[in-house]
């Protein structure tokens, strides 16, 4: 099962946007869609490294600022014709609250 | 020698009847054609269009002045023809008689109108010609209460496209349900609160006792007493056939002026075609059957033989955003079964009639995608009986699962009717592809198909990719991006035309397909909405690239660069001195002096951003915009106060310029250029605006190029005032503004445009020029702020820092 941390409040996100997390892992992109999902990706495009998290989102996709990539929330998955992943991580949302997969904070302490 | 044929109207029926001759036999007619309206012929069904803004008067000529003079047409345009002398053959204007040795009459319809007091009145219009379509324009823009008689199709589609230019309307109905004739009860329910939706006020059940005015209409007053204020009437109740020079000729008359199967009148040497005639004891109303009529009268004129035998027609209702379909008969009888389906919530409808298994009417309201099909069914009498249970659900549920558009169009046969206006079949376009029609235009051109209401534009499209394979690319400079195929200037028109507010009531009334649109649609829509409704629509950061939502330029590492504004390139001791410390302070790794004349300072952190804009604004500095698609520099050189070939104050020019420009969203970036004298050292002549000074005044030019293409402004305009030019130019971005596509650089929008249009509008046309500034002004208003101290607000700050640090957390 998966563990949740408290990351911030919902309303901190805004809608169609995103914000970062730091992570151990690296930075991770919280977005937020126009129906309040939230989806956790981390937040560099495969392609040249451009922050996801500063990218236009639109339904659960989400376009790269840099060289307009764009992925699947879902998934991660590049879309169209080209190809690549971004990690994704498990993310949610419980009485106005968003929560993130708990295993990016523990995995350093761990260590 | 040729025969001399005169036609009376230059409407929809003898323009078709003239193709069709032309077309046949170039050299047998010599043809002088009268029309009562000071123009030749063009598409009547888009008047509509016309007047909700979605297309243009020129947009929708079908026959222009070089057609006409291409076939030695002699043109009376404006002329009525008021006698015919059948003794003599001739007929008579009144500038004179014409000899005929054959006449066509096609003088269509007249409106009717209704004998009530007050109808004389000015402001009372029908809805019949472009000069009533622009007395409702002109009701519209200037926000006007207008009243529309009649709830049929031609007052809905008057009353729609009013409302969509702003005016306040009201249709009064005598009937129970809007289009009784077309439509159901609940059919006409679902229309009514469409339009209701529209702030239309429908009154159904309302007779007209009387129209009330003093000089020009005041008021519209019903039986039951109710009182609408109007400052425009439209009276849309019907058409009566034009018949008076028949009748007065003696010809036979009616209803209409009767014809043969022929098209021939009572005289063997005249004829007559279109909503004027009458054949069977039938009129008509629609052009699908006159365009027969154009036909079968070519023929005739030609000497061969033919037969008219009128067709059932389909309706459909040209208001965008309502999708109604009807065709046949749907009245209630014993004989009859009814298959309905409802789904309020998304506000459809579908009914059909059956009698004896075979569909005789078919009403659909919402989604009218199944129409034609179903229309097909009904033509042909296919016995349905096998297909009942799941009959309404079309055509996708017959073959078991569904099907795409394309095989439903590749398994069409050959004689399926594609374009219900001009009769074209499937085969046809086939023939015409396989014949080398491979674009829509030439496909238009051989077949007519789609040349006339164009609601089956899409159709054709698939019936060509369905023919030529992967070869056929549809059309592609259509839609503005993948989500929709609507170009860039339609969806610009439409916003304005339909009152859209926000990018959701966009995507929803345009039928966007994806969900929220996409990375290039996305901020072309949120510039359309700000630029159209400066005031009422809030700019959504959301749908801004990285840079116009951050207020500086991302760099390729994610940091990001900050330029403050040097108003017209000068600056003091003291900014220099807030911008070294901002460096300092905040670790800047380059600083670089731009090409604008300001000062660059790359690779700062995005959480650094706001401190860092609030030091700078503590020192009078704001955002330079070196980011947006809006003014980013006015690059000056030094001018009559120090340099001695100065003739001007090029410098105090440009800063006054910037301060008036700055802080607007404009399509693309702008950048201005001011020299002082011709040796033009500001460079001003590859900018997107330039001013040389000159000893007698200004030289204005615009729409230069220094980047991917280069190229050299164009003059716009001298003058010997500061003010003057400030005009202009201001006017001249306002225009950019509203009319480029977004992304166009000026000088592209100035290629497809045409320089003479811009100078018409922004130089000599002093009235426009004044509002032109008036409405950039309204914009600014809002603008002209700095962006930076918005966000450098103490409780804004947060937001651009991380959310959680979660290395911080792991440490502890
Ligand atoms: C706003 C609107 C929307 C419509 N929408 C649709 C639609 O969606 N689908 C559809 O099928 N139909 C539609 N119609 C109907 C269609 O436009 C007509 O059926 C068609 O135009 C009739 O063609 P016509 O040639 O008979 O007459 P017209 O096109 O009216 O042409 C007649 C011409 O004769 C001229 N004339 C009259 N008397 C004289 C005279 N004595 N001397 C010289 N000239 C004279 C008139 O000025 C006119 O220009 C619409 C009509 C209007 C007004
Ligand atoms: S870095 Fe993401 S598209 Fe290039």
């Amino acid at each position: 099962m998966t563990l949740f941390i408290d990351i911030g409040a919902l309303e901190d996100i805004p809608v169609q946007g995103a914000r970062v997390v730091k992570t151990v892992e690296g930075c991770v992109a919280i977005f937020r869609t126009s129906d309040d999902r939230i989806f956790a990706l981390e937040d560099r495009c495969p392609h040249k490294g451009g922050p996801l998290s500063e990218g236009i989102v639109h339904g659960d996709r989400v376009t790269c600022p840099l060289h307009n990539w764009v992925f699947d929330m879902n998934s991660g998955e590049a879309q169209g014709a080209d190809k690549g992943m971004v990690r994704t991580f498990a993310a949610k949302v419980e009485a106005g609250r968003v929560f993130l997969d708990a295993a990016l904070l523990k995995r350093r302490s761990a260590a | 020698m040729k025969e001399k044929l005169v036609v009376i109207g230059a409407g929809m029926a003898s323009g078709r009847l003239l193709e069709h001759l032309f077309e046949i036999a170039p050299d047998r007619f010599e043809v002088t054609l009268f029309n009562a309206e000071p123009r030749g012929n063009y598409n009547r069904l888009m008047l509509s269009p016309v007047l909700s803004g979605e297309k243009t008067y020129e947009q929708i000529v079908t026959h222009d002045d070089d057609w006409y003079a291409a076939h030695a047409v002699d043109c009376r345009f404006g002329e009525s023809i008021v006698k015919i002398d059948r003794s003599n053959r001739i007929v008579f204007s009144n500038h004179g008689g014409v000899p005929y040795n054959k006449l066509v009459i096609a003088t269509g319809s007249a409106p009717f109108i209704i004998p009530v007091a007050g109808k004389e009145l000015p402001g009372v219009v029908t809805y019949r010609d472009l000069e009533d379509t622009n007395a409702m324009i002109e009701a519209g823009v200037a926000g006007q209460n207008a009243v529309v008689i009649g709830g049929g199709l031609l007052g809905l589609e008057a009353a729609a496209g009013m409302a969509a230019r702003g005016a306040k309307v009201t249709v009064i109905h005598l009937m129970g349900h809007l289009m009784e004739r077309q439509l159901d009860p609940s059919a006409g329910y679902l229309l009514q609160r469409d339009l209701e939706k529209r702030g239309i006020t429908v009154h159904c059940k309302g007779a007209t006792k009387a129209i009330l005015g003093k000089e020009r209409v005041e008021a519209v007053l019903l039986d039951d007493g109710t009182i609408y204020p109007a400052d425009l009437v439209c009276m849309a109740v019907g058409i009566r056939p034009e018949t008076r020079i028949a009748t007065d000729a003696r010809l036979e008359v009616n209803r209409g002026i009767v014809v043969d199967d022929a098209m021939r009148t009572s005289d063997p040497n005249i004829f007559s075609l279109g909503e004027c005639v009458e054949h069977d004891s039938q009129l008509f109303g629609l052009v699908a059957p006159l365009y027969d009529q154009a036909k079968i009268l070519a023929k005739t004129l030609l000497g061969e033989e033919a037969v008219f035998r009128p067709v059932q027609t389909a309706t459909k209702l040209k208001v965008t955003g309502c999708d109604l379909f009807s065709a046949g008969d749907f009245a209630d009888a014993p004989d009859r079964e009814d298959i309905v389906f409802r789904d309020p919530g998304r506000g459809q409808y579908k009914r059909i009639v059956l009698k004896d298994d075979r569909i005789i009417g078919v009403v659909m309201y919402g989604d009218t995608a199944d129409g034609n099909w179903f229309y097909g069914l009904m033509k042909d009498q296919t016995d349905v009986s096998e297909m009942r249970d799941t009959l309404i659900f079309g055509p996708a549920f017959q073959g078991g699962q569904k099907l795409d558009p394309m095989a439903a169009v590749a398994a069409l046969p050959p004689e399926a009717e594609i374009c219900g206006c001009n009769g074209v079949c499937k085969g046809k376009i086939v023939d015409a592809v396989l014949g080398g029609a491979t674009t829509l235009d030439l496909v238009r051109a051989q077949t007519k198909a789609s040349s006339s209401c164009g609601t089956c534009t899409g159709l054709v499209e698939q019936v060509m990719k369905a023919t030529l394979g992967d070869g056929f690319v549809m059309a592609k400079p259509q839609g503005m991006c993948k989500c929709t195929d609507h170009s860039h200037e339609d969806v610009r028109r439409l916003i304005k035309a339909m009152g859209l507010k926000s990018i959701p009531a966009v995507q929803q009334e345009l039928g966007w397909t994806s969900v929220g649109g996409c990375y290039s649609c996305r901020p072309a829509l949120n510039y359309y909405l700000l630029a159209e409704w400066p005031l009422e629509y809030k700019d959504d950061r959301q749908s801004r690239f990285v840079n116009e939502r951050n207020h500086a330029n991302i760099q390729k590492d994610g940091t990001y660069s900050v330029v403050p504004r040097m108003w017209g390139g000068v600056t003091t001791p003291a900014e220099l001195r807030a911008i070294a410390d901002a460096a300092e302070k905040y670790n800047v790794p380059m600083v670089k002096v731009t090409g604008g004349q300001r000062i660059d300072l790359l690779g700062v952190r995005k959480e650094d951003l706001p401190q860092m804009w609030a030091d700078l604004n503590e020192a009078g500095l704001v955002s330079g915009h070196a980011y947006s698609k809006g003014l980013r520099t006015v690059k000056t050189c030094v001018g009559a106060q120090f340099c001695r070939f100065g003739t001007q104050d090029s410098t105090g020019l440009g800063i006054r310029l910037e301060k008036l420009l700055w802080g607007s969203w404009t399509p693309h970036k702008v950048k201005l250029g001011i020299s002082g004298c011709p040796r033009n050292c500001a460079e001003a002549t590859c900018k997107d605006v330039g001013v040389i000074c000159v000893d007698s005044g200004y030289q204005i030019s615009v729409a230069g190029a220094a980047g991917m293409e280069l190229k050299e402004t164009e003059h716009l305009a001298s003058t010997a005032s500061e003010d003057e030019a400030v005009e202009i130019i201001t006017a001249f971005v306002q225009l950019y503004r509203e009319h480029a596509r977004y992304l166009d650089r000026p000088y592209k929008w100035v290629a497809k445009a045409g320089l003479d249009w811009v100078k018409a509008q922004v130089v000599d046309d002093l009235e426009n020029r004044k509002a032109l500034v008036e409405r950039f002004e309204i914009s600014q208003s809002v603008y002209r702020t700095d962006p930076w101290a918005e966000h450098a607000a103490p409780d804004e700050r947060a937001k651009w820092a991380p959310l959680a640090d979660l290395t911080l957390e792991a440490a502890e």
